[in-house]
């Protein structure tokens, strides 16, 4: 038979390293699966490379604070497997393929730590080549020490001004900032800003952040609208407007930016309830306070739970490892009461900065609902924002249908870069909210594999099934 | 255009790019490599044949898909390179059967 686990973890980051550290506490056997090389997730990325001072300096000191967690993680006893992809989970436990082999494990308990993924930027020309994500400049830099010379830094929130502040840390010239955080957000933010005062660390680092960009010099512009993006074969200009007027600028690179949302296609795949999350824009699968979803099977902690951070995703992985291990059977009520308070009040506080980020960045309706009809919304697919209103106008009434009617969503991404446009676009077109609208309904599996790669697993499960006759007999 | 932060020197392995053979790091990043070897466009897409190059670099946007020692659909973004790996650019849908020398 295929090997059983207590615990299977999925995703290496805060919230997948916490989460396994406290379960091997609670002596639960504890399997943890990533899609890299080496654990950190996004935030923590390359985290277990040596680093030299100069780097170290650039990527400042809440990225080191990664390192502790690194090294309780891997003196934990987890079995840790890199560079493996999951495509299925189930209450069975799940199916893998790495570097070409392909297995099942089976667990009674599921901890989906996937993190969470750069909101959809949908505006004119955001395919060319040179468009890319902040998160995929500070990877580039934090793992493979790469860098952009004179590139234009466009959007809003946390992680695009540090991006920008650890490149001029590094000495790399930034052509400009493009800052798409609307001044409307002001007056409704700065109501919640009692609230965040009480983690007053997250307000001090961000306004040390935002002066140093100031005091640099670099060119900055504010409340920018209508960003698009224009070249040949790749990005040659990026376009925009604000109260003063229309500008361009040439650029060969552009980071484009407006908030993080959960990685969500390995819950979604798995049926458990999700919800629209009106203080964030987003889908997020619905738990408890303790990270437990509507599936008995199946917890979720950290960002693929709902937007909290680097700090929250690790207390809330161990609050659920936690929750698994008494939900087990292996850790009285009166342990888990003991050990999950504390975390449980840690994290709630480390949460209260939160309405107000959230508020503060809220990005423009303009730049999760395209006003430009031949705005591409399904990258793999090339659909337009102009066919998703056509399908509507021709009575098309959700995410699933406009697959057949316009193959949005049936991409190699399966949905990923434009689910959550496709949810808010056709809310507004049809008056409806985006909780009625819905999402894609994803299935396994939920990343492409090859015939083989399945083929592989059931020559596996029946080399599994003939070993166990053979033991039977 | 990308370039290494500063030179570190370190160990380096040769892959092809498209028959051509490039010096890169060690143990690097696939698509990190290509970038910085000013590989573009690392694939056209099926529907419109447009351009495309990494997007998120994490594994979640598909455009740095690439063909590796003769298999399609690789995201380069969540590869290592080996010594002698053959890279390609894909063009348009994933070819199969004898073209794509498909396993």
């Amino acid at each position: 038979m295929n090997e059983m686990v207590d615990l299977a973890i999925i995703g290496a980051g805060p919230a997948g390293m916490s989460a396994a550290c406290a379960a091997r506490a609670c002596r639960l056997s504890v399997v943890l699966l990533d899609e890299q090389p080496s654990p950190g997730g996004q935030i923590y990325r390359g985290i277990a490379e040596a680093r030299d001072d100069r780097l170290a300096a650039i990527l400042g000191k809440d990225y080191a604070a990664g390192e502790e967690i690194y090294r309780r993680f891997v003196a934990c006893g987890a079995n840790y497997r890199p560079a493996t992809t999951v495509w299925r989970i189930g209450p069975d436990g799940l199916s893998w393929i790495s570097a070409g082999r392909s297995g099942e494990l089976a667990a009674r308990r599921v901890l989906v730590a996937t993190g969470a993924m750069e909101r959809p930027f949908p505006s004119k020309g955001w395919t060319l080549p040179g468009v890319m994500t902040a998160g995929a400049g500070q990877i580039l830099l934090k793992a493979s020490r790469l860098v952009a010379d004179g590139a234009v830094f466009v959007g809003c929130g946390p992680l695009l001004y540090l991006v920008a502040h650890q490149y001029l840390n590094a000495g790399v010239t930034v052509r400009a900032i493009l800052d798409t955080a609307p001044r409307e957000n002001l007056l409704p933010a700065s109501a919640l800003l009692p609230g965040a005062l009480r983690q007053p660390h997250y307000i001090v680092k961000g306004l040390r952040m935002i002066a140093a960009l100031r005091r640099s010099g670099v060119r900055m512009h504010r409340n920018v609208r209508a960003v698009s993006f224009s070249g040949q074969d790749r990005l040659e200009a990026v376009h925009w407007r604000d109260r003063s007027g229309e500008y361009a600028l040439e650029c060969a690179e552009a980071f484009v930016h407006q908030g993080v949302i959960p990685n969500l296609n390995m819950t979604m795949s798995t049926g458990c309830r999700h919800a629209w999350d009106e203080q964030q824009l987003c889908w997020r699968p619905d738990l408890d306070a303790l990270g437990r979803s509507s599936l008995q099977w199946l917890l979720v902690a950290g960002d693929g739970g709902g937007i909290g951070g680097a700090r929250s995703a690790a207390l809330s992985g161990a609050i659920s490892a936690l929750a698994a291990a008494h939900d087990l059977g292996r850790l009285d009520f009166t342990a888990f009461e003991r050990e999950s308070a504390p975390l449980i009040a840690a994290r709630r506080r480390d949460m209260a900065v939160r309405p107000f980020l959230d508020r503060l960045y809220r990005p423009a309706q303009g730049f999760r609902i395209p006003e430009d009809e031949e705005t591409v919304i399904c990258r793999c697919e090339e659909v337009t924002c102009g066919d998703v209103a056509r399908a509507v106008g021709e009575g098309c009434p959700g995410p699933n249908q406009l697959k057949s009617f316009t193959r949005a969503g049936m991409g190699p991404c399966q949905g990923r870069l434009c689910g959550h446009t496709v949810t808010e676009t056709m809310a507004l077109l049809s008056g409806r909210t985006p909780q009625e609208v819905g999402y894609y309904r994803i299935r396994t599996p939920i990343k492409p594999v090859t015939v083989g790669d399945i083929a592989g697993r059931i020559e596996n499960a029946e080399q599994g099934a003939q070993h166990e006759q053979a033991a039977a007999d | 255009m990308f370039r290494p932060l500063d030179d570190k020197g370190g160990k380096a392995v040769a892959i092809e790019i498209e028959g051509r053979s490039q010096i890169v790091p060690a143990a690097s990043n696939l698509a990190a490599a290509l970038l910085s070897a000013g590989f573009s466009p690392f694939r056209t897409t099926p529907a419109g044949a447009a351009p495309r190059q990494p997007y998120c670099m994490m594994g979640v946007c598909f455009d740095c898909l690439v063909e590796i020692d003769g298999l399609p659909n690789r995201q380069a973004c969540l590869e290592t390179v080996r010594e002698g790996m053959h890279v390609r650019r894909q063009q348009g849908a994933a070819a199969i059967g004898e073209k794509g020398k498909a396993r």
